[in-house]
């Protein structure tokens, strides 16, 4: 197992260098960045000063090595465009994105668990189909209009909620909802097929011969071991939800990392997008790292891999 | 030689001796089995139904528009669809705040959805099947660095690195299909993968190696064939991804520009007036709903009909 976890981190480490790498590249390769910052009204001499100033007329290579030494320090350089370093800037909007998404994670598998093992228990009943058609609907609905209907509805018509901002956990409650309902539908049939696969097998019928009440047999020996793959699955969709923030934070006008890099990207701040690119990479990294870590524990077939 | 391992061949004894449409008959063509099948899974019927009917309007959007979708008349702005009271028949889902005719841009805004669905799902196979392909034939190796690419694609996030650049390379309608095509075909290369893993050592694979055949006429004559039912499904789930990730690109102004009539777009356009003129974005983020669904619908029907044991 520990040598398991050693190769998977080996593993993870070396991925999180080559995304640092091509978010690196793609930036500096598609177009010129000096041009960009510097504004279309700005003159030849004005871009070749900024290309020396930001360090752009420097090698790629060069200047991604200075990149590298000062991001493993944490250090992701200054803004162009905010009058703040970058990590400033992020630890700043860091902790409303991660507020937004442990809680948007609590929503999901609040519903996503008990629907899910309902579906399983009523297997084939209208309990299930609608369960289905919950998840089936959710995987289509587009998350920006999702989000600006649960303002329609609870913000402006019904009033129970506020429509955007972030200064009381108030604010959270419809942008933790419509970014959850995402992760939902994946969680619930894992819930559901985790629980039909266990229910059918032989340790139960032996729970049911001794004549265990149903409760006990679904909940106390079911539930616990069709759940581990959901909360591995759970970690995946945390790390999707990171990055799908973005969307959610500027419909709520949410002043978290989504946000943040979507300022930085419509003024052509480009070390503050490499910066978020990086991070919520690497929290993907590190969540499926978790998940697989979780799964092996759970299957030993995996580790021999 | 007949060597396809494909489930509509190599099951239909199976299916013809325990099927219910078999009991009466002894011999049920090939075709009508295909079809009761068919027509027997629901959500697959409603599914390519509906998708049926956008494609068609897609098709036929010149001639089923009442009006030209790019002409403004500012004298009718904002009219609202024929179920409100003050709707007219002129105008059947209303107006925008331009005065544009909300139907024709929702029948022209299908062609964008579908083209971007289609060529970039088209795209991302090509890329993520050979890769899968090339993994799950050679191994070794090769397996290891192409599994290597794809947990670093899967670790990049895709929404905003298509963002950046997307405002770097500017936002336009070839843009958005490159863009995502290059970004989607990670679902492709490991169903590619995985399938080709299962077939790699199966006899007619064996048979063509010692009848001689060259490792590109095995991978594309041979194998390709008998994967591409799994790669179908893939193919449906991936546009609908598209589909959203164009809407979405749009919807933040990065995607497809105006005055192009992209559905996600024109609930951008709407946005300011979603309070009290609600219907300005339902109508352009239901349709996109209901084409998603249906795609979606028609994916899981198919993934059915290729292992109807695996249901659950």
């Amino acid at each position: 197992m520990l040598v398991f976890i050693f190769r998977r981190l080996l593993v993870a480490i070396s991925v999180a260098i080559t995304v640092s790498i091509i978010s690196f590249m793609l930036l500096h390769l598609s177009g010129d960045l000096a041009t960009a910052i510097a504004g279309p009204e700005s003159t030849a001499d004005q871009v070749e000063e900024i290309r020396v100033a930001f360090g752009l007329d420097k090698p790629i290579i060069q200047q991604y090595f200075s990149w590298l030494s000062s991001a493993v320090q944490l250090d992701f350089g200054r803004s162009y465009y905010f009058q703040d370093t970058v990590m400033d800037l992020i630890s700043e909007r860091l902790p409303i994105t991660l507020t937004l998404g442990a809680l948007a994670l609590g929503i999901a598998t609040f519903v996503a668990i008990p629907l899910g093992v309902l579906a399983a228990i009523k297997q084939d009943t209208w309990i299930d189909r609608l369960a289905l058609m919950i998840a089936v609907v959710g995987q289509a609905m587009p998350s920006f209009w999702f989000a600006l209907t649960l303002i329609v509805v609870f913000a402006v018509n019904l009033h129970w909620l506020p429509a955007g901002g972030n200064s009381t956990w108030m604010h959270f409650i419809l942008p933790a909802i419509a970014l959850g309902y995402y992760a939902m539908p994946a969680m619930m049939r894992l819930t559901r097929t985790g629980m039909l696969e266990v229910l059918g097998s032989d340790y139960i019928r032996t729970a049911r011969s001794k004549g265990l009440s149903e409760t006990s047999v679904v909940f106390k020996h079911a539930l616990r071991n069709a759940v581990i793959p959901v909360v591995a699955l759970a970690a995946v969709e945390l790390g999707f939800m990171l990055g799908g923030s973005i969307v959610i934070e500027s419909v709520f006008s949410l002043k978290g990392l989504g946000q943040l890099a979507w300022d930085a990207i419509s003024r052509n701040d480009y070390p503050v997008v490499q910066a978020v690119v990086l991070i919520i990479a690497v929290f993907y990294i590190a969540l499926t790292f978790v998940a697989d870590v979780i799964n092996a524990m759970l299957d030993p077939r995996l580790r021999v891999r | 030689m007949s060597q396809t391992l494909s489930n509509s061949t190599s099951s239909s004894p199976v299916s013809a001796l325990s099927g219910p449409e078999a009991s009466g008959l002894p011999v049920v063509p090939e075709w009508r089995r295909a079809l009761n099948k068919f027509l027997g899974h629901r959500g697959l019927f409603i599914g390519s139904v509906i998708l049926g009917v956008i494609v068609l309007a897609a098709i036929f959007a010149p001639w089923l528009a009442p009006h030209d979708p790019y002409v403004q008349n500012i004298s009718q702005r904002m009219i609202p669809p024929i179920w409100h009271e003050k709707g007219t028949w002129e105008h059947i889902l209303g107006t925008d705040k331009l005065g544009r005719d909300y139907l024709s841009r929702l029948l022209y805004g299908a062609r964008i959805s579908l083209t971007i669905g289609l060529t970039a799902a088209l795209i991302s196979g090509v890329i993520g099947t050979t890769l899968g392909v090339l993994a799950g034939y050679f191994g070794g190796r090769t397996d290891a660095v192409i599994s290597y690419i794809i947990t670093t694609r899967l670790a990049l996030p895709v929404l905003l690195v298509a963002l950046a650049m997307a405002a770097l390379v500017g936002g336009s309608l070839e843009m958005v299909i490159i863009l995502l095509g290059l970004l989607l075909w990670d679902r492709f290369a490991v169903v590619a993968r995985s399938t080709t893993q299962q077939l790699r050592d199966a006899e007619f694979i064996a048979s063509a190696k010692v009848l001689g055949a060259s490792t590109s006429y095995i991978l594309i004559r041979e194998l390709l064939p008998n994967i591409l039912s799994a790669l179908i499904v893939v193919i449906t789930l991936e546009m609908a991804h598209a589909i959203l990730l164009e809407a979405t690109l749009s919807f933040l102004g990065l995607g497809v520009q105006p005055p192009l009539p992209s559905w996600g777009l024109m609930v951008s356009e709407g946005k300011a007036y979603m309070f009290f003129q609600p219907w300005v974005i339902a109508i352009p983020g239901i349709t996109l709903m209901i084409l998603v669904l249906a795609i979606n619908l028609v994916g899981d029907g198919l993934r059915d009909m290729n292992a109807p044991e695996g249901r659950n």
